[in-house]
């Protein structure tokens, strides 16, 4: 029933930063494809059979593309599997993912970039598309095979989770794959100076005496790893930046001309390191830790930073300076969590939060909302390349992947609602504001929140 | 003026005085009254402790557990003796021996201990806020700190301030030197709150590499901090210029290992309190070290056994100060009535 029909949103705001496009009118999907935007429908020109959705009040953008999604699958599907992560991406509007390949087995050979791909088409949902490992077992002696991945579907390569340390690898890890014309996605983090500690160095680490993981641990491989960009013409991709410092690096090294790129999550723009302290979050920081303190569900690598990193951060992001929001959905279980903050596991459950999470920057008229649409659609192209532009997008005769939202929705936060099994997340609870009602992939739709027939 | 003096930060929920504090975490949500409730409560203790028969009935029928997973002799000692003295039944588990070494969860040890029926628990953990993650789990057990990590060790810090007060009356305006590994130290965490409580003025001493970076930046210095009444001094000859308390802090070899310092050799060097060092304090300056202490590193040996060492005194302090508080926080009967009874 719900395949290669004819489906007409009327009414609605439609928003594209690829054309530039902010009107309310009528968007027409026929066999998978966008074969109308802008101007209202006559009735006379409504198919026959054709669905009709009221858009009033609602948004319609490009689907949202993540390039930064951890699906578990294989090896912790306790955690999340493949079918679980694309229902939960598409309830969040993300209409096309990327898989991060720290999985056991890994995902460092073929074979595997292409069992997540089978499993991914059986799932159906979202675009799952997988990023390698830089290097074998993502234990960062050796590269892996990286063209054959390529040649299976890898859109880059990352050890995610792990940075490559070695300085001499990723090199050659910027060298090859530059060839190859797919980027080194770094977790930049220099482990032997963050020495994997669970909070940011500063006033929180003295305040709760958690060991600080400090800015200068991501700036320090950052700064190597754009000198070993420019020096060998490879991309470089950093994923998930966290500081002032950091945000500083990129901005002069694009303005060198150097290939990079950077993404920011949801979690890093809008919550900061007081968040550790449970109920804390908003008071004086010289008030008494509460019982909620020591809040395992806030611990996150790279963590939680301090209020001014976060401001550079949402600078950055309205700048330009980073490139792309992404969410390092990160699922734990429930076990992972319910133990003291050092013993407990990394990550946030963020697919079906991080929409609603950055509309509090949008209310809060820190970014306008075109510009957050660009952030999590046409963003991810500077990355992905333009072969996968026709996603990011809202043109005639291009794909019709369609992300629908509310502005306005009030809903509150509840991971018991999460498709996701990962219901780690740090903002249950939370009252947001803004929230995806509808996504289709392909001209189908494959969330809706109610039935919204006209 | 720290902000933790101002009255709007020092209104906790909870308090000793009436009974409404259940869990000892830390004292940052401290009363300056409180701290005097507990002196004057620790003055009652060690009368008791004077005494031929040591014993008085006021927690008969309470089960106090202590949770060890950390090694200790001090804190782990004087909270038994001190539950022990005031009658309550004190059961000791450590990680090893128990089903912590079968790999069960901190949660789960301690939601057993509960259910068993004991009244509270005295935890030492490894991991900074595990009192705190215990704590909100727990529905009818109180929890007391008996050191987590390198965040708190509140009873230690009441015990210090108690000892110094018992010597010099108010430490309203009085100098405190503390020298050593401010970084990794529970002990120096919770002095901060104490003396600040108190009215002191603190000096930290160590190597930058052992005193928090937030510290080193001076960013504590922001009037809302509430340890902005604090001094950061690397120079410990200069740090000592004044001072009434003088508080080394055990310098572990492994700060060494991990590339902290050089050698323990150059560490005491420079930082350990020698003679020479004391003499550079006001003459009757109190010498504290919450132990255990390395002799020859952080504190010469004459110098620990010296007049001015309170070393002993304050291990003596300790158990009037943690029967103070098993009374405070696990007794039924009000402060009246134990007065009664101790006479």
């Amino acid at each position: 029933m719900n395949t290669l029909a004819y489906y007409l949103i009327k009414n609605a705001r439609l928003l594209d930063s690829t054309t530039g496009m902010d009107q309310i009118g009528d968007i027409l999907l026929y066999e998978g494809l966008i074969e109308h935007v802008g101007e209202p429908l006559r009735d006379g020109d409504v198919p026959e059979g054709c669905r009709v959705l009221d858009g009033t009040g609602l948004v319609v953008c490009p689907g949202f593309i993540d390039l930064h999604t951890h699906l578990r699958e294989p090896g912790f599907e306790d955690k999340e599997t493949i079918s679980t992560g694309v229902a939960a991406a598409v309830n969040g509007g993300f209409t096309t993912i990327c898989a991060m390949p720290n999985t056991n087995p890994p995902m460092d050979n073929a074979a595997t970039i292409e069992y997540v791909i089978q499993q991914a088409a059986m799932a159906g949902k979202a675009r799952v598309l997988p990023i390698g490992c830089v290097t074998k077992g993502s234990e960062g002696k050796q590269l892996a095979e990286l063209w054959e991945m390529a040649q299976s579907g890898s859109v880059g390569f990352s050890d995610d989770g792990n940075p490559v340390a070695d300085a001499h690898l990723m090199r050659q890890a910027l060298a090859y794959s530059g060839g190859l014309g797919l980027p080194v996605i770094q977790h930049s983090e220099d482990l032997e100076l963050s020495q994997g500690s669970p909070v940011n160095e500063g006033w929180i680490s003295n305040r709760t005496g958690l060991r600080g993981w400090p800015s200068v641990a991501e700036e320090s491989i950052i700064a190597r790893d754009i000198s070993l960009a420019e020096l060998t013409g490879g991309r470089l991709h950093v994923a998930h930046m966290t500081t002032a410092g950091s945000v500083e690096l990129i901005k002069t090294a694009k303005q060198r001309g150097v290939n990079v790129t950077a993404e920011v999550t949801p979690h890093h723009l809008t919550l900061d390191e007081r968040w550790v302290l449970g109920h804390d979050r908003d008071g004086p920081i010289g008030g008494p830790l509460g019982l909620e303190a020591y809040d395992t569900f806030t611990k996150v690598n790279p963590p939680l930073r301090s209020p001014s990193d976060v401001e550079a951060l949402i600078s950055g992001l309205r700048d330009g300076v980073i490139d792309v929001i992404a969410t390092d959905h990160a699922p734990q279980t429930v076990i992972d969590k319910l133990v003291t903050y050092d013993d407990a596991a990394y990550g946030f459950s963020g697919l079906e939060t991080a929409f609603g999470l950055l509309m509090t920057l949008v209310h809060k008229e820190r970014i306008d909302l075109m510009k957050l649409v660009a952030k999590l659609t046409v963003g991810a192209l500077t990355v992905l390349g333009d072969e996968y532009s026709h996603l990011a997008t809202l043109r005639k005769g291009t794909t019709a992947d369609i992300t629908v939202f509310d502005p306005t929705k009030d809903w509150i936060v509840s991971s018991e609602r999460f498709i996701s099994k990962g219901k780690n997340t740090p903002i249950e609870g939370v009252r947001l504001k803004g929230k995806v009602v509808m996504t289709f992939v392909a001209g189908r739709i494959v969330y809706e929140q109610e039935k919204m027939d006209e | 003026m720290p902000s933790i003096l101002t009255e709007e930060n020092n209104k906790s929920k909870v308090s000793i005085i009436d009974g409404t504090r259940r869990h000892l975490l830390d004292l940052d949500d401290f009363s300056r009254d409180e701290i005097e409730l507990v002196s004057k409560t620790s003055d009652a203790m060690l009368e008791v402790l004077g005494r031929d028969i040591k014993k008085v009935p006021t927690l008969r029928g309470k089960v106090i557990v202590t949770l060890f997973y950390e090694a200790s002799t001090r804190t782990r000692v004087s909270f038994e003796e001190a539950g022990k003295l005031l009658s309550a039944d004190v059961i000791n588990v450590s990680s090893s021996g128990s089903s912590v070494e079968k790999g069960e969860s901190l949660l789960n040890t301690v939601r057993t201990l509960q259910a068993t029926g004991a009244d509270m628990v005295v935890v030492r953990h490894h991991h900074s806020g595990a009192p705190y993650f215990m704590a909100r789990n727990l529905e009818s057990m109180g929890v007391i700190n008996g050191g987590d990590g390198w965040h708190a060790h509140p009873t230690q810090a009441l015990l210090d301030v108690y000892t110094m007060r018992r010597h010099l009356g108010s430490m309203e305006g009085r100098k405190v030197v503390i020298v050593g590994d401010i970084l990794h130290s529970r002990v120096a965490r919770s002095n901060l709150w104490a003396l600040a409580l108190e009215g002191a003025n603190v000096v930290l001493c160590a190597p930058p590499t052992l005193i928090p970076q937030e510290f080193l930046s001076g960013k504590h210095l922001d009037e809302d901090h509430p340890f902005s009444h604090v001094k950061i001094e690397t120079n410990v000859d200069l740090a000592l210029d004044g001072a009434d308390v003088v508080m080394p802090l055990r310098l572990q070899l492994e700060r060494q290992e991990s590339g902290l310092l050089p050698t323990l050799r150059e560490y005491s060097k420079m930082y350990g309190i020698t003679r020479e060092r004391l003499d550079l304090a006001n003459a009757d300056a109190l010498l504290l070290h919450p132990g255990p202490m390395n002799e020859g590193v952080e504190i010469s040996p004459d110098v620990a056994h010296g007049t001015q060492s309170l070393i002993e005194e304050q291990v003596r302090n300790g158990v009037a100060v943690r029967m103070a508080l098993l009374y405070l926080l696990v007794g039924t009967t009000k402060k009246e009535e134990l007065k009664a009874e101790i006479q």
